[in-house]
């Protein structure tokens, strides 16, 4: 995982949940790139056509509520999204995400839409170069960060060959 | 320890646990549907291993029967998933239902049992006493190749609800209440466990609704302390041994929360989000659709209130009634009660038993700016269709009763 990121920001308010992440009538393929083409298709239609590799995704508490399915972090990937930032997660898209190498960050920060972030993964600072204002968040604790890194499909190989 | 504290010890060979610690534990069934499958059978097949079959449920629910190629092709990849590794726990089309509804049915789910699945509202069998909870397909398959899986200790909340309910007040208008009084990330990451009188009261119909829309709150579960009512539905029907788990007198809550049953009355969630509560007598919208259906409110239980208030009326003139029994079962047992020559002397059309209208892919797909009432758990943006639709949230009398007026209505102001 990279220790340094710098990405243009898409902003977005509290509980936005998986549904406007990714509709469930496209949940017929679990195909990052074929459901990044419809990513926040009913909320920012711009989003799919305008996001570019790199952008963070900077949300309100509670993102990622609602259903359990892995297309939501997965269309983030495919769209090239390198982090998710917000206040507070929904345990399941947590999960989702750690698991197949989305990195989340708990931070609530001012930021709008095209603000530029330098996030540090290994000091755990975030950097709004627009506004020049500087934020803390704490790690992800170690059994976490290791399978963030390791990712799940690896982890349970290993875990097999035990 | 909580009732949550003590299956997770009980499942990572622990004598105690503790919240915020993380621990491996052994894991009794894992679900997928037809949806959360395809992404874990393409997981699954990196592994190189045989899934464990004894603890894997495969349920097609969602999109089934196929409603287009691409759906048809997900189906698929069950059925060979199926085939190749001789599960023979999978259901199909025609001796299915909504997956919840069959792993209780079926016996999978029952007290002290740790349960995951491929769906969010995996927490409903937290109404028999288990930790059941929602995970990702990634994970899922994981789980069936290894059977174990990491749980972060949740802090607990314990929620009291005392009191007698009122005639049209249901397991639904407990919960809508209950969410609308903490937020939908008032119980993020934590463990619900519900007591008091009137949830004693409660049908484990109404119980499991409660526990289904514990995830509404951001929970990982919403368990309820397994008594009678739940042991006479285990009888004849459950997999294996269970014991059930209780919670200890000195146990640790976050945070209690105390309601009286008798303030509380027939509730709707207005959009987007389930907390968005208001009285169903305090709001006047217009519906274009009436839905009774899901893992939430599409058991017999649920039929048989909707029909109770629909006898002898029609659906009105201008809104259509969708009835989605949640399973093969529920619906032959609506066909031998009479509820279903009730709905469709009303006029209500009736459909197999799959999770139907609740996310606005399969059918009962809503036009721009129609709204409907629906029985199910979730009135997000899109959530059943255009994007500028509306769902209303509430239980299956309000249905019935705004199904016949054409506008939201509380059952007890039907004249």
């Amino acid at each position: 995982m990279k220790k340094y990121i710098e990405g243009r920001v898409w902003r977005f308010s509290d509980n936005v949940d998986t549904d406007q992440i990714i509709p469930a009538k496209y949940l017929v393929t679990g195909d990052r790139r074929e459901l990044a083409k419809h990513a926040f298709e009913n909320v920012r239609p711009e989003f799919a056509e305008d996001v570019r590799e790199g952008d963070i995704i900077v949300g309100g508490k509670n993102f990622g509520s609602g259903s359990s399915r892995e297309h939501a972090p997965r269309a983030l990937l495919g769209a090239g999204i390198a982090c998710v930032i917000a206040p507070s997660f929904a345990r399941i898209f947590y999960r989702n995400s750690i698991n197949i190498g989305l990195p989340l960050v708990e931070c609530d920060l001012d930021a709008g839409d095209g603000d530029v972030l330098v996030v540090n993964f290994e000091n755990g600072r975030i950097v709004n170069m627009n506004t020049k204002s500087a934020y803390t968040f704490p790690p992800l604790p170690d059994f976490l960060m290791k399978l963030l890194d390791v990712g799940l499909i690896e982890n349970t190989k290993r875990k097999l060959k035990r | 320890m909580t009732i949550a504290e003590k299956i997770l010890a009980t499942h990572a060979n622990r004598n105690s646990v503790s919240p915020k610690e993380i621990v491996d534990a052994r894991i009794d069934y894992v679900m997928v549907n037809d949806v959360t499958g395809l992404p874990a059978f393409e997981v699954f097949e990196e592994f190189g291993t045989t899934p464990i079959r004894e603890k894997t449920v495969l349920i097609q629910d969602h999109y089934v029967p196929n409603k287009d190629v691409a759906s048809a092709e997900q189906a698929k990849s069950m059925r060979e998933f199926a085939r190749k590794y001789a599960i023979r726990k999978h259901f199909d089309v025609g001796r299915s239902g909504v997956c919840h509804q069959i792993m209780i049915e079926h016996g999978f789910a029952a007290p002290g049992r740790l349960i995951v699945g491929a769906d969010s509202h995996t927490c409903s069998y937290g109404a028999l006493g288990a930790l059941s909870t929602g995970i990702g397909s990634s994970e899922a398959a994981s789980v069936m190749a290894t059977g174990e899986l990491w749980f972060r200790v949740p802090e607990s909340q314990k929620f009291t609800v005392d009191g007698e309910l009122g005639k049209y007040v249901m397991g639904k208008d407990i919960i809508l209440h209950i969410i609308g009084d903490i937020g939908v990330s008032g119980s993020l990451y934590r463990s619900m466990e519900f007591y008091g009188s009137a949830i004693v009261s409660l049908s484990l119909s109404d119980r499991i609704t409660i526990s289904n829309m514990a995830i509404e709150a951001g929970a990982k579960c919403g368990i309820i302390p397994p008594d009678e009512k739940v042991f006479d539905h285990l009888k004849d029907r459950v997999i294996g041994e269970y014991s059930p788990v209780y919670a200890d007198k000195d146990a640790e809550y976050e945070d209690i929360f105390e309601y009286d049953a008798a303030e509380m009355v027939p509730m709707v969630a207005k959009p987007h989000l389930p907390e968005n509560v208001i009285p169903a007598s305090e709001i006047d919208v217009e519906i274009d659709q009436a839905y009774l259906g899901s893992c939430t409110n599409g058991r017999i239980e649920d039929l048989r209130s909707a029909a109770a208030v629909l006898a002898g009326k029609k659906v009105h003139p201008f809104v259509r009634m969708i009835v989605v029994p949640a399973s093969r079962s529920v619906f032959l047992e609506a066909l031998s009660e009479g509820l279903i020559k009730v709905f469709m002397d009303a006029d209500a059309y009736v459909a197999g038993p799959t999770c139907g209208a609740c996310l606005g892919g399969y059918m009962g797909v809503l036009a721009e700016g129609e709204r409907c009432v629906s029985s199910t758990n979730r009135n997000f943006i899109g959530r059943m269709g255009h994007k500028d639709s509306e769902v209303y949230l509430a239980n299956p009398a309000v249905v019935a009763a705004s199904a016949i007026t054409g506008r939201i209505t509380d059952p007890e102001d039907l004249s």
